[in-house]
């Protein structure tokens, strides 16, 4: 059984960005219905225990919990819809043009069925995995990505590794290089392939400098062993053009390797409605207005972009709910 | 006192000045490189008395929400982390809990107190 539902705008994701957009949308009156797929909203923010959120939006140190609480408080009062445990699996263009889309989503109750003026995609993005970084040898347990291994220790409570080797020292890289140092596993070195760190210069002090985690540029692991969990990396110098140095290969005694080797946008969604999406960046086609290619389908956060701070994706969403308004308002979808 | 020199990258915002603070005989410090006061404020302290922030988690007995986030709710001495941690991770946490909610005092006298930065819904039913 289901019923129809109608909304001005639909935001798909829950995130700090998918929670900005749904706000400033509501805010400028429209009829907003937020949908997220996981139980709880917040979005990655759930897992970025670390502190260090906010300082540009509200001159405060705030840990990603407590950054999303806010948004999550004000986003509840405001009695903004949403709809938790529940992932979009269609989404289809009405035949009149301007006239807005049907989104089917699949929940606890079933396929539901959504008819919307705009969307907005806060989709956030996904981590590059081993097979997309081209690392030889076997696939055994113990590879794991930075952003799972924040999601065992950070949300279950489980120890991924106990000697470990960071590829890339992108900045969920560094804090989990403190993170698992903290919680007693050894980090043996963080290597980058290229020649300067690419996550935050204050993540590097304050993450591997404080606690004599070595950082080693121009470096890459090579190859994986072990059969069924790693046993150890090989790692190897690379020179200029990023390729690995004949003779410099080093074995690492090991038993996990994190990966920290960039983030891509996530689109797929998108892409089914006919946005265009660049396939290098993964980054959807926006005009200034965070509108797509496609009228009345917006994107903000990481799925636009992969941002350095969330101060910026949370503007960012607020910029797309705003957006998203005004087009409704011109193509006489809302009054 | 020795005369002392160090670099040191700032950690109060995401800018990340790039410092050199330098310490004489007097105790006298010298900041360069910092932005803002801030930056020579974290300069001073890391040549006197180095203290960080600390966020973790704590276990608890929600099979849902097997483990909490929380922090200190001032920083400690930067060689006192590792302590802190253990007696940290000796605590259990029965919910409910609200964002804010002070679970430990003065940790170890630091005077630091252990703070829970998310809500823990509700109590697990036995």
């Amino acid at each position: 059984m289901s019923k129809e539902m109608n909304f001005d705008v639909t935001v798909i994701g829950g995130g700090p960005a998918g929670l900005a957009a749904a706000l400033e949308a509501h805010k400028a009156g429209g009829e907003v219905l937020l949908v997220e797929r996981e139980n709880r909203l917040g979005g990655i923010l759930k897992q970025c225990i670390h502190d260090g959120f906010g300082l540009v939006r509200y001159k405060e140190k705030l840990t990603g919990p407590e950054y999303a609480q806010r948004f999550i408080e004000e986003f509840e009062s405001a009695g903004i819809e949403s709809m938790l445990s529940t992932f979009v699996t269609d989404i289809s263009r009405n035949s009149n043009s301007n006239s807005g889309f049907t989104i089917k989503a699949v929940c606890s109750k079933g396929v539901e069925t959504v008819n919307t003026g705009a969307i907005i995609f806060a989709t956030g993005c996904r981590e590059r995995t081993a097979r997309q970084v081209f690392i030889h040898g076997t696939r055994p347990a113990g590879i794991f990505t930075a952003g799972t291994a924040q999601h065992l220790i950070n949300i279950q409570g489980q120890m991924p590794v106990k000697k470990c080797v960071i590829l890339g020292s992108g900045d969920i890289g560094l804090i989990m290089a403190r993170r698992l140092t903290l919680e007693g596993a050894e980090v043996e070195g963080v290597y980058e392939i290229q020649s300067g760190p690419s996550g935050l210069a204050r993540n590097v002090q304050q993450c591997l400098i404080d606690y004599d985690i070595p950082l080693h540029l121009s470096h890459t692991v090579t190859r994986v062993f072990g059969r069924d969990r790693v046993e150890a990396v090989e790692i190897c110098r690379v020179d200029e053009n990023k390729n690995p140095l004949p003779g410099t290969a080093r074995r690492v005694e090991c038993d996990g390797l994190i990966l920290s080797v960039g983030l891509i946008p996530e689109n797929e969604l998108a892409e089914s409605v006919g946005v265009t999406v660049n396939k290098a960046t993964g980054c959807p086609t926006c005009g200034e207005n965070q509108m797509t290619d496609v009228p009345g389908v917006f994107a903000c956060g990481n799925a636009l972009r992969v941002f350095d701070l969330v101060d910026y994706v949370s503007a960012s969403g607020e910029a797309a709910g705003r957006s998203a308004m005004e087009y409704l308002k011109e193509v006489g979808l809302h009054g | 006192m020795d005369r002392r020199e160090k670099e040191m990258i700032c950690i109060v915002c995401p800018n990340g000045c790039r410092m050199t603070a330098q310490i004489d005989e007097q105790a006298n410090i010298e900041v360069t490189g910092n932005k803002c006061v801030r930056g020579k404020e974290f300069a001073m302290r890391e040549m006197t008395n180095p203290v960080r922030g600390l966020s973790t988690t704590v276990r608890t007995d929600s099979p849902e929400l097997p483990v909490l986030p929380v922090r200190l709710s001032a920083e400690i001495p930067k060689a006192r982390i590792f302590d802190v941690m253990k007696e940290i991770n000796n605590i259990r946490v029965t919910g409910p809990v609200k964002q804010g909610t002070v679970l430990a005092r003065n940790l170890l006298g630091t005077g630091a107190d252990l703070v829970a930065t998310a809500d823990m819904p509700h109590q697990t039913e036995k």
